[in-house]
């Protein structure tokens, strides 16, 4: 897609402080012939090769995880994201978001799928020797061999750092010797590489890759879980593993760096698997609601069902143009350190970094949207949706782990304010003076805007409004922090709150964009009121959403003299006209009864 | 060996179905096209595997406006080294036929491969009017072809059983189920695909003989009637008077 380049990129975080217009928005409607045609080559492999496989993975058959991920290798599906010069296909960020996202239809493979072509390859990509990566990712790439990457230990999870498994350099230098037990380890059953973390010399947190012969390897039995029975989960037991000093991945005690960046690209492309997921679910949804008739008429008639049917494509829009946004910014990015001159590797990571708060955000939403689409897919289902003889029972339980891995919806929470609050330091964001500007507006009282704001004035009236208001309160607790009254590292509470305006103002933002220029450039396939509707519904509940949580925030800081003024600028400042969302939801849900999918 | 594979485009298999313009024409707004699976699955992949075990050159051949090169281009990323698009809207079997009968003439094709029917309007009939512009013979429901030299070894589906028929030289085949198994487009296949000749051509003038008047859907089903077990006389009424089937 070329645009008109005198614009710069949103750096990260920067969204908060600019403005965005219909031109950096990007979704599905803005795919070219090449990825449309990968996209339904992704849909028939699944089509043919894993959904009519879908009991016998529930059941784990031997090999079967294996014979699909080499199967997708001869595809050049496992190697779409990586360089030529290793068998890859190189492809850039956003045609393998498509793929991403049609793999989320496939249950616990597209755990094996992520965890082998995500954290499985890329930590060799980024961080490997040029050995170390001529010699694995060629074999990874064509499925020849399975990765498995562990980092998770029975008492250290979110807490990753305090891993107690321990390397000891061999008294000849030759090799480490690694002790340890490492838990919840997707793809163990049947990998041949293992990445691993370890501490040297107690301390010094250090990656190394392992090959399941190495004497001393060995696995658990395969773990019971809830969901995503076809994934293959074991923990690896090390004792006495002679790893060779070759095999260090990236430098002794930078274990850190592949561990959490890695994750970034991670996060994000959990979320835009939980899309492909939900946008499934709707389609089964809609689909059983025309079917199942009950009083004589369809329950798709009702009310109560055109509102979860509503409710599910809304959220599915709004976070589709969320996922596609950020893909697009890391897209963009990539192809900018490339020109700049950075490595294929350096480009890929750079730019996932400088998202980690976006990737954060669409690792949030995509796992929650999914819950909520699935757990009103079973609902819509009733009594069917209860029985495991119907796949929604089985999405169900599938789709729960995405809120615990990839680092808790917590922990991510968490992230985002750091990464905020640690640019805002750095100096790499000018947090300040646009909070300063809050300010000042608010004492002399200049705040009427006679900005011409053309289509959409109230929502982008009202996105203003949402940033001013985070802006306010993140400046008192900034001051609260300086003058030391206030320790907001330990208070999870208000990060959580802080957090959940943030993502409410970017997956706004996102809609509203999208939604233009799906306007101005006529992109729509049903009726544009429905993509109207659905914009204007999440506006409604985005103003609700931002206040409770502002004002949850400065209740939980703010000292008596600050209180009413703060909570007065977060109500004046939190402010979309209330709209009929009864009647905007029907709207949205008519068209997906009438399409019996999800079609925006 | 030379072979020509004809393409054609087919609504998607779940696409709502409706007509315009009095019920003379499909109403195509809305609706996913793909490649007619009996031509994408069994033909097209028959002839690319025939190529790949004894060399030579898949041509894929489709009639219709630009907006079919999405479909054609499906054909190069299976494997064709090049297409041709016959720039037509397609009328007829019979104009269908013609106009790739005078591109197959001055291309030297061993084989012309078509699928036994489209999806959509099934009516079977190009793979045999193409065999009569062509003068060659034709080999219609084809599970499977095998070559021994230059003989072809032909098994065709017939009630009840197989037949099979031996033949050198060139000939028209149309493929039914069997023949192949579907093959999905690899990467490197979808990235190459635009970098292979579809080239466009015009028709030559034909003239059609047939005009459709009228398309009309199945009658929508009414739903099931639960009757009393005892009540024999209603049961007879409704067979008679309703159902028609007594």
């Amino acid at each position: 897609m070329s645009t008109v380049s005198d614009k710069v990129a949103l750096k990260g975080c920067e969204f908060l402080l600019k403005e965005s217009t219909w031109l950096d928005a990007y979704g599905p409607e803005d795919f070219n012939e090449e990825q449309l045609m990968i996209q339904s080559m992704v849909r028939e492999f699944n089509e043919q090769e894993v959904h009519t496989r879908r009991e016998k993975l529930e059941k784990l058959e031997e090999g079967l995880n294996e014979m699909l991920l080499e199967k997708m290798g001869e595809l050049g599906l496992l190697g779409s994201h990586m360089p030529e010069q290793y068998g890859g296909m190189d492809l850039d960020f956003n045609t393998n978001s498509i793929i991403a996202e049609e793999m989320g239809t496939t249950g616990g493979f597209s755990v094996s799928y992520n965890a082998h072509t995500g954290i499985g390859m890329l930590p060799i990509l980024y961080f490997g020797t040029e050995e170390q990566k001529s010699t694995y990712l060629p074999k990874l790439l064509t499925g020849e061999w399975k990765a498995s990457y562990c980092l998770t230990e029975p008492n250290s999870g979110s807490d990753a750092l305090a891993a107690k498994t321990k390397a000891i350099l061999s008294e000849d230098g030759s090799h480490y010797v690694l002790n340890g037990q490492k838990m919840w380890i997707s793809n163990a059953g049947f990998a041949n590489i293992f990445t691993v973390f370890a501490q040297v010399d107690g301390d010094k947190f250090t990656g190394f890759i392992l090959d399941k012969d190495m004497p001393g390897l060995t696995l658990g039995a395969e773990e019971k879980k809830l969901g995503i029975k076809a994934s293959s989960t074991r923990q690896v037991f090390l004792e006495n593993v002679k790893v060779p000093v070759e095999n260090v991945l990236g430098e002794i005690g930078n274990g850190h760096l592949i561990a959490f960046n890695v994750l970034n690209t991670g996060r994000y492309k959990l979320g835009a698997s939980c899309l492909g997921g939900y946008k499934k679910l709707v389609e089964v949804s809609a689909k059983y609601a025309n079917e199942r008739h009950q009083f004589k008429v369809p329950i798709s008639s009702f009310g109560a069902i055109q509102h979860k049917l509503g409710e599910q494509t809304i959220q599915t829009y709004v976070s589709e143009s969320a996922i596609y946004r950020v893909s697009n910014l890391i897209n963009e990015k990539i192809k900018e350190l490339k020109a700049a001159g950075k490595s294929n590797a350096e480009a890929k990571l750079e730019a996932a970094e400088e998202y980690a708060l976006e990737c954060s955000i669409i690792k949030i939403v995509g796992s929650e949207v999914l819950d909520y689409v699935v757990d009103e897919a079973v609902q819509i289902h009733g009594g069917m949706g209860y029985s495991e003889e119907n796949p929604v029972a089985q999405a169900f339980r599938d789709a729960r782990i995405n809120r615990i891995f990839e680092g808790t919806n917590e922990i991510n929470r968490m992230l985002m304010v750091n990464v905020l609050m640690k640019r805002a330091m750095k100096g790499q964001l000018d947090l300040m003076t646009p909070v300063m500007a809050i300010q000042s507006e608010l004492m002399n009282g200049t705040s009427a805007s006679d900005t011409d704001y053309g289509t959409y004035a109230d929502e982008k009236e009202a996105i203003k409004g949402f940033k001013k208001c985070l802006l306010l309160v993140v400046g008192a607790a900034a001051q609260d922090v300086m003058s030391g009254k206030l320790n907001l590292k330990e208070e999870q509470e208000i990060l959580t709150n802080l957090s959940n305006v943030i993502t409410q103002i970017f997956m706004a933002e996102s809609v509203l964009i999208r939604t233009e220029k799906i306007k101005e450039r006529g992109q729509h396939k049903v009726d544009f009121e429905v993509y109207e509707s659905a914009m204007k519904t999440y506006f409604h509940q985005s103003r609700f959403v931002i206040h409770q949580n502002a004002v949850e925030a400065v209740m939980a800081f703010a000292n008596d003299s600050m209180v009413g003024g703060l909570l007065k600028s977060v109500a004046a400042f939190s402010k979309y006209r209330v709209k009929d969302v009864k009647t905007l939801r029907r709207t949205v849900a008519a068209s997906v009864i009438k399409e019996e999918a999800y079609c925006l | 060996m030379n072979l020509l594979v004809c393409i054609s485009k087919t609504p998607e298999t779940t696409a709502k179905i409706g007509f315009t313009d009095g019920d003379s024409k499909f109403n195509e707004e809305g609706v996913q096209f793909i490649m007619n699976p009996y031509d994408e699955w069994y033909a097209l992949v028959r002839a690319i595997e025939l190529k790949e075990s004894v060399g030579g050159k898949v041509v894929a051949i489709n009639v219709g406006p630009a907006s079919n090169d999405v479909v054609i281009r499906k054909a190069l990323a299976i494997g064709a080294d090049e297409a041709v698009r016959i720039n037509a809207q397609p009328q007829s079997a019979m104009t269908t036929a013609k106009y790739i009968a005078d591109y197959a003439k001055e291309g030297n094709f061993d084989i012309v491969f078509l699928g036994k029917e489209t999806i959509d309007y099934n009516g079977s009939e190009v793979g045999s009017m193409l065999a009569e512009y062509l003068d060659l013979p034709f080999f219609s429901y084809a599970s499977k072809l095998e070559m021994d030299g230059s003989k072809a070894i032909i098994t065709r589906d017939v009630e009840g059983g197989q037949e099979t028929a031996e033949y050198t030289g060139s000939f028209v085949l149309s493929a039914a189920k069997g023949l192949a198994e579907q093959r999905i487009p690899n990467m490197r296949g979808i990235m190459m695909a635009k970098r292979k000749p579809l080239n466009v051509i015009e028709p030559t003038i034909t003239e059609d003989l047939s005009v459709v008047v009228k398309y009309e859907l199945p009658e929508a089903k009414s739903g099931v009637k639960m009757l009393d077990a005892d009540d024999m006389d209603e049961l007879v009424r409704l067979l008679h008077e309703e159902a028609k089937v007594i």
